[in-house]
């Protein structure tokens, strides 16, 4: 007789599944976005993946693991996805490139691999690549109806030989409000085309978008909801608290936060990466909330036009030690110390 | 119904418990044969009452309880004793441990029993008597004895009985059927607990997927005090503790027993044994186990004799070999696979579970743990298996103790959520037994530097006081020299000895004349003989405290007792030069009686037997000062490192005097 170890059921849902709808669930947010912005994020993906691919293969040669059971978890993938989906649509094929090899090979490898790294590492990527080559990283395509759509040619060209490419940019909406000082919002909303009915053209149907695949993810139970409800919750709470009625010095309205820039996508997709948060609900919770408030006082007080990937990378700092104070208390024990 | 609280964590495993209610509880028979470990139950193994060859009666007691905590063993038929000896049991690893085995004679023949008609006659002593006499030992699966359960002391203690048919644990269900067609016998049993325990509120948790068992509980229990109480499904839901805390809100304080806040929890199969042992005299011989899975054609569940063989009951229920690889003992999250069908149906066998190949599959390799905290949130215990886990791969027990391993009650809930499928329980049971062999080792390290010590400690004091003593002698021989005044012979120890032991032999030349020759001889083999005598007892003195002179000693005694020869021999010629000169023969009656009577003394010292019982009673005057040393360490309250170095030493004398008293005895049946 063959001898085997309990539990001899298990519950469905892998790793290998996990990463897969994390995948899936960013497909409303890919085709709004390139519905908005033409192909280049679709381009970037597509690009960016084989790279991370690539990467990942070769760290786990040289670590000497099995490539092919850890290239089916599907991780590299998750990274790849949430990076591009992050980078400005029409990046050159090397900004990508070094992006992900950063987030492959430094942020992931370096630190033994899956499970092992404290820093999200597509964030990793992205910080690296927007403090090296501000340029390329600060400019957005302009949405659809305030310019002229690339097509996917044109997508390949911007991506592959960037040289060639003469695509129009145009400052997003976080950025025109970052740098007004002198109008009411309600004048700033009429004088700039990028305003749209609650945020920006484009984008607050991008952020509802990766709102509904949160929602999806959370019904599949994926992650649990505590750290983004608690990010979007002190984010708009903060934007509430400073709105100013709508004045020149207004930070802009709970409403226009919720749904700029990467709000949704990082509430749902960035902050819930379990690898690098706070491992109880409680921990999370406060890890979702801080994280919310260092994106309003980054996006509003700081240099930085968005402020997810820099709120999520010094929240991962603090993780370990949020998880420190926020251990259950053990069966039958009277207190929650673990270290006597 | 009241309401009932929560508690942390837990699964929603599928139950699979639907196929095996179909049929009522069968009968799986006697089986050609039954084989009985000694150990069913937590704590001591039982020993067997029993030999080979003897026939033995349906019930009778087979082997007795080896100690407080343990629990005797009956046979479940009548038959012959065929064999006491080891035989594979159900363990994960397979193990081999001590069983006796009965050939069935198929008679089916009851022992002489009866129960007691009326158990509120009797008090809670003589009841927990019958319950131990019975063998009853915990029937949810841990087999902890019930006995040694009730025995609260006091029993004023406890509020709340707490009566456990939650079965939570997917495939089983013979607690389900056991509370549907046997729910008086359930009711009796927990009023006889409350006889015995006078608890405040007595409880019956079933879980909500039971309607038929709720039920027929509820109608049972009509106008008795007990309540029966249904909680939403939740696997570890009958775990002791979750169950407690499901049904009183209150959490039993880690590391103590649930009396600790007056619960006593009872398994429902443990009561209606407990009626059966009570009410109609019957030891605990059988149970209801489930036999379900894939591979049985007919899932059901079956009144089985204690030590019927799974083969046997599987192929009751239809048991198709081909596409089956392994048979589990228990469900699906805390069952084992047993290592062959050979092995027998025990008191806590509930559940023999044999899944086809596909049913149960095989989980895909283990991958890097993500954090996700599924685990922690599944936990019933609150703790964090993911930290757990990492301590653990690190080997840091220090860790491991301080985030508390040893509250994880190995339900499995954090490894069947895990999606990267680490096998979290084995690295937790694998990390608490390392830890249980260091903390082995170190108490054995502190013993013996202990013993170390103790005995430098014991040298020193002896060489002070001895250079005390000499110290003292010389002073008090230099006073007399100095009162004898001028005497310079005096003054020199040796010199006077000499000269007393030449005024000895003065005195006794002119005492004896011509025979003074003899009389010296045979005084010098009498002083030889008390010299070895004092040495022998020195000696023995030595070995009992473990002295290091014994080597010393031994050496004095072996020259002693060969001066004592030579003295003899001496003693022999004088009297044979005599006789040849005068062959008295009275004389020469009374020197041989001399000779031979130590020579046959000696002779049956040095006989096996002789011997063995001297050194039983040394054995046993050790014992007494060990135990004197003990309980005076006690008094004084010294060091617990002192106490248990001593506690060790005893059980070790005890130990050697039990091996020899049986070598002893066996000697005498020679």
């Amino acid at each position: 007789m063959s001898t085997t170890t309990p539990p001899h059921t298990r519950a469905t849902l892998g790793t290998q599944r996990v990463m897969q709808s994390v995948l899936l669930a960013t497909v409303p947010g890919i085709l709004v976005l390139t519905h908005f912005f033409g192909f280049g994020t679709m381009v970037n993906i597509a690009w960016g993946s084989l790279v991370a691919l690539a990467c990942e293969a070769l760290a786990l040669r040289l670590r000497r693991r099995p490539i092919a059971v850890h290239l089916r978890d599907c991780s590299a993938l998750v990274t790849a996805f949430l990076l591009c989906i992050a980078l400005p649509p029409y990046s050159p094929w090397w900004l990508i490139a070094i992006g992900i090899a950063c987030a492959i090979l430094l942020a992931k490898h370096l630190y033994g691999g899956l499970g092992h790294n404290p820093f999200n590492p597509a964030m990793v990527g992205y910080v690296i690549v927007l403090i090296s080559f501000p340029v390329q990283m600060t400019s957005w395509a302009p949405p659809r109806g305030l310019g002229e759509m690339s097509g996917l040619l044109a997508a390949l060209q911007a991506c592959f030989a960037p040289a060639h490419f003469d695509g129009i940019t145009m400052a997003t909406p976080l950025d025109v409000l970052r740098q007004n000082d002198s109008l009411l919002i309600a004048d700033l909303w009429q004088q700039n085309p990028q305003f749209g009915r609650w945020a920006g053209v484009g984008w607050e149907w991008v952020n509802l978008a990766f709102l509904a695949g949160g929602v999806w993810l959370l019904y599949l139970r994926i992650f649990t909801w505590h750290a983004p409800v608690a990010m979007l919750a002190s984010l708009g709470l903060l934007a509430a608290l400073f709105y100013d009625g709508g004045s020149s010095a207004s930070g802009g309205s709970p409403l226009f936060h919720l749904l700029s820039g990467a709000t949704m996508f990082g509430a749902f997709f960035i902050v819930t990466d379990p690898v690098t948060s706070a491992v109880s609900n409680r921990g999370r919770l406060i890890y979702g909330a801080l994280i919310g408030v260092l994106v309003y006082v980054i996006r509003v007080r700081g240099d930085y036009p968005d402020a997810v990937a820099f709120a999520v990378l010094i929240m991962n700092f603090a993780a370990p030690f949020i998880d420190a104070y926020t251990q259950p208390r053990t069966y039958g024990h009277s207190s929650r110390r673990r270290d006597d | 119904m009241k309401a009932v609280f929560n508690f942390h964590g837990g699964i929603h495993p599928p139950q699979n418990k639907h196929r095996s209610v179909r049929t009522p509880i069968a009968d799986a028979g006697i089986p050609p044969e039954f084989i009985l470990p000694l150990s069913q139950h937590i704590g001591a193994p039982a020993i067997p009452v029993v030999r080979i060859g003897d026939r033995v009666l349906k019930g009778q007691r087979v082997a007795e309880a080896g100690g407080d905590i343990s629990a005797p063993v009956h046979a479940p038929s009548s038959g012959t004793i065929s064999a006491i000896e080891d035989r594979v049991i159900a363990h994960p690893s397979g193990l081999r441990a001590p069983c006796i085995v009965i050939a069935a004679d198929g008679l089916d023949e009851w022992i002489e029993h009866s129960g007691i008609p009326d158990y509120r006659e009797l008090d809670s002593a003589s009841l927990i008597r019958v319950i131990r006499n019975a063998g009853i030992a915990g029937m949810g699966g841990a087999g902890f004895p019930t006995s040694v359960k009730l025995s609260v002391d006091p029993p004023a203690l406890i509020t709340t009985l707490i009566i456990n048919g939650a079965e939570c644990e997917p495939y089983i269900t013979c607690d389900d059927m056991l509370m549907r067609e046997r729910a008086r016998q359930i009711i009796a049993g927990t009023n006889i607990l409350r006889h015995i325990l006078s608890p405040g509120k007595a409880l019956i948790g079933v879980e909500d997927n039971k309607p038929e068992a709720l039920a027929a509980l509820r109608a049972a229990a009509e106008g008795s005090a007990i309540e029966v109480i249904d909680f939403p499904a939740k696997y570890p839901s009958g775990g002791e503790r979750q169950l407690i805390e499901l049904l009183t809100g209150r959490q039993v304080p880690a590391g103590q027993l649930p009396a600790q806040i007056g619960v006593v929890c009872v398994n429902v199969g443990s009561a209606a044994a407990v009626f059966n042992a009570v009410a109609l005299g019957r030891p605990l011989i059988s149970r209801v186990a489930t036999v379900t899975g894939d591979a049985v054609r007919d899932p059901q569940n079956f009144e089985v004799l204690i030590g019927t063989s799974f083969r046997y009951l599987l192929e009751k229920a239809g048991y198709q070999a081909q596409g089956c690889d392994r048979v589990i003992m228990g469900g699906s999250m805390m069952g084992f696979a047993v290592a062959d069908l050979a092995v027998p149906v025990v008191k806590t066998t509930n559940c023999l579970l044999a899944p086809a190949a596909s049913e149960l599959p095989v989980p895909p390799l283990a991958q890097a743990c993500i954090r996700c905290g599924l685990c922690a949130q599944a936990c019933p215990a609150s703790l964090l298996p993911q930290q757990l886990f990492w301590f653990a791969q690190g080997r840091e027990f220090r860790k491991l103790e301080q985030h508390h391993l040893f509250d994880c009650i190995e339900c499995g809930a954090c490894a069947y959520v895990c999606p990267s499928s680490i096998p979290l329980v084995q690295y937790y049971r694998a990390s608490k037994s390392q830890i249980l062999q260091l903390r082995d080792d170190h108490a054995r390290a502190d013993a013996s530097r202990l013993r170390f010590e103790s005995r430098n400690q014991r040298l020193q004091r002896d060489a002070l006081e001895k250079s005390a003593k000499r110290a003292a002698r010389k002073l008090a021989v230099e006073q007399r020299a100095r009162s004898d005044g001028g005497d310079g012979m005096a003054g020199d120890p040796i010199q006077a000895a000499v000269e007393r032991a030449r005024a000895r032999k003065a005195a006794l030349h002119s005492a004896f004349g011509a025979d003074g020759e003899l009389a010296s001889r045979e005084h010098a083999v009498a002083s030889a003989r008390k010299r070895l005598e004092i040495a022998s007892t020195k000696l023995d003195e030595a070995t009992i405290q473990g002295s290091d002179r014994v080597e010393a000693l031994q050496a004095g005694v072996t020259n002693t007792r060969a001066k004592l020869r030579a003295a003899e021999q001496s003693l022999d010629d004088y009297r044979q030069a005599k006789h040849a000169v005068s062959p008295d023969p009275a004389v020469v009656d009374t020197i041989e009686q001399a000779v031979h009577q130590p020579g046959a003394a000696r002779a049956t010292a040095q006989s096996p037997q002789y011997k063995t019982r001297a050194e039983l009673e040394k054995l046993q005057q050790r014992l007494q000062q060990s135990q004197a040393s003990l309980s005076r360490c006690r008094a004084n309250g010294e060091q617990e490192k002192v106490i248990i170095a001593l506690e060790a030493t005893v059980s070790r004398l005890q130990e050697k005097i039990d091996a020899i008293t049986q070598q002893l005895q066996a000697m005498q049946d020679n």
